[in-house]
């Protein structure tokens, strides 16, 4: 189910004070099994940007097409496609409304008109994909958990529609590191091995470098770039200029480079970096 | 979807009109409300409009911002008109149809009612368009300080007002974000009969009312950690001061009320 983004622009308020442009001629192609990161700037578009994914934003200009399907079109079912295009909103927690967990998850579900017997098969599910153990929790009120869990809470609502396509706004945002990592685990595991298409929206560039199969880079409503992180990330001096920076493996690999150390340009993970390092460190001391 | 609200929203640029003092601008408003009951005749409405068209030029607003502002009234204006026009029987009759019963009193006060509420409504929109609500609500509260000696709470009025002034932006893109979100989860806000669609606002309202309350004791608690305590000997960030601009507004609203007494006497 590729989407397609042609010269996508957004405005808001057009015609009054309030006038902003948000995002301005996107182009891009997202294909079957990607992981993307979102990067980019406070305001720089991102958000917007993935709104027009589902339909919640309509494009003031441009088009976006779904498996070749024009999503603003007069005759589009957009809750199918929302069905289809799952999205994650920052800061989810806030959305929950129900008595118990279970019932909370089972909202899209029911919204799609499924059994009784179908929706309590996916809110189990999708309390597995987030690991929440369905005996402990489901008859709980989500109000009495922790942040971390109500945030687990609210991605289960959305993976219980079981989407083809998942966009997350900052899941990790506020979050301390452990949830940070529970989340990002869970993610990359949906990805791996539900065969889920990813769009992640990230500030860290850390993360970002660990996950990503494809990076699009953002600034000022505009994609500056997009590649793989090792041809994202090699970028170091147009990634400072957007305020965004690069991994700290990237930058202590510059800043060694820079001494005259013979690494390779293209290293971004802690991992790669050790890698390199012992590599070179066996070649200058061979005892 | 809540984008146009116009009623009581600031619009945020420099002019005349935004740079006088807030309390001037309240009593003036008053002022033009009493001016619009003084007035008899169609000419008089005229020189009403004129007034009005002027002040929204001076204050670098689009006219059509105003109108944009009496349409969710259109149904109250219709009411008011057809009550008046069908319900008055006193005075000549024009028409006679069946017990359709149409007075020459009937129909000009229908005109007078709707011209009134129109009026009433686009001036307190001038007033709240060119006024930002901090300054609003400061204004209300210097206006109503007078009262203090009666022992009424006139700043902890003023800061209510601040506050849900204050909120009332945020609230609405809370509101805009929570109901997307919900949508993206395949909720359905517009359609439905009444009943079903009361039923969809349950997961709208819910974490709207959990999020108030949140925001309500984070600002409460931030108030406090920087030793909030009422209205006593309180200094001000903005001393409002009556400028010569100030007096020129009012000689103008003097002017119109002039016009409006002498038009009334004339014809």
């Amino acid at each position: 189910m590729p989407i397609r983004l042609n010269n996508v622009t957004h405005t808001y308020s057009e015609g009054s004070a309030f006038q902003a442009t948000a995002i301005r001629g996107v182009n891009l192609t997202i294909e079957d099994g990607e992981f993307i990161a979102v990067i980019g700037h406070t305001g720089s578009g991102k958000s917007t940007l993935v709104q027009h994914l589902n339909g919640l934003l309509k494009p003031t200009d441009g088009q976006i097409l779904i498996d070749g399907e024009d999503l603003n079109g007069e005759k589009t079912d957009r809750r199918r496609i929302r069905q289809k295009v799952g999205l994650v909103f920052q800061y989810p927690e806030y959305q929950l409304f129900e008595e118990t967990v279970a019932k909370d998850i089972a909202f899209g579900p029911k919204n799609l008109g499924l059994s009784d017997e179908e929706i309590d098969q996916r809110v189990r599910r999708a309390m597995a994909h987030v690991h929440l153990d369905y005996d402990k929790y489901a008859e709980r009120s989500p109000f009495e958990l922790s942040g971390g869990q109500m945030r687990r809470v609210a991605i289960a609502g959305v993976l219980a529609m079981e989407p083809k396509v998942l966009i997350l706004d900052e899941p990790t945002a506020g979050l301390d590191p452990k949830g940070r990592d529970r989340i990002l685990s869970m993610v990359r595991d949906l990805h791996a091995q539900g065969g889920v298409t990813v769009i992640m929206v990230s500030h860290s560039m850390d993360d970002v470098a660990r996950l990503a199969t494809r990076l699009i880079v953002m600034s000022k409503g505009e994609v500056v770039a997009t590649g793989t992180p090792r041809e994202i990330f090699r970028q170091v001096e147009m990634m400072e200029k957007i305020h965004l920076g690069v991994p700290e493996a990237a930058k202590l690999c510059a800043v060694l480079r820079e001494k005259g150390i013979d690494l390779p340009d293209d290293l971004y993970t802690p991992d790669q970096l050790r890698e390199a390092l012992l590599a070179k460190w066996k070649e200058v001391s061979p005892c | 979807m809540l984008k146009n609200i116009t009623m009581g929203q600031y619009y945020p640029v420099d002019s005349f009109v935004h740079r006088l003092d807030p309390r001037i601008k309240i009593v003036l408003t008053i002022a033009f409300i009493v001016a619009v009951f003084m007035v008899h005749s169609l000419v008089g409405y005229a020189i009403v409009l004129g007034f009005v068209y002027l002040t929204s030029r001076m204050a670098n607003i689009p006219f059509r911002m105003l109108t944009k502002g009496l349409k969710p009234l259109r149904f109250i204006l219709v009411l008011t008109f057809l009550l008046n026009l069908f319900f008055s029987t006193e005075g000549t009759t024009l028409i006679r149809l069946g017990f359709i019963h149409i007075t020459h009193q009937g129909l000009s006060q229908a005109v007078h009612y709707s011209l009134r509420l129109m009026f009433l409504v686009v001036g307190t929109s001038l007033l709240t368009l060119t006024t930002s609500p901090i300054m609003l609500s400061d204004g209300i509260e210097m206006l109503l300080s007078p009262l203090k000696r009666f022992h009424f709470p006139a700043h902890e009025l003023g800061m209510m007002m601040s506050i849900a002034l204050r909120f009332i932006p945020t609230l609405l893109e809370e509101t805009d974000k929570i109901q997307k979100a919900q949508m993206a989860r395949g909720a359905d806000f517009e359609s439905g009969n009444l009943l079903q669609r009361a039923k969809a606002m349950v997961p709208l309202l819910v974490p709207l009312f959990v999020s108030a309350f949140r925001r309500a004791g984070d600002l409460a608690m931030a108030m406090e950690a920087r030793c909030y305590h009422g209205g006593e000997h309180r200094t001000r960030l903005r001393v409002l001061k009556i400028t010569q601009k100030d007096f020129i507004a009012c000689a103008a609203m003097a002017g119109l009320i002039l016009l409006i007494v002498v038009e009334g006497i004339i014809l």
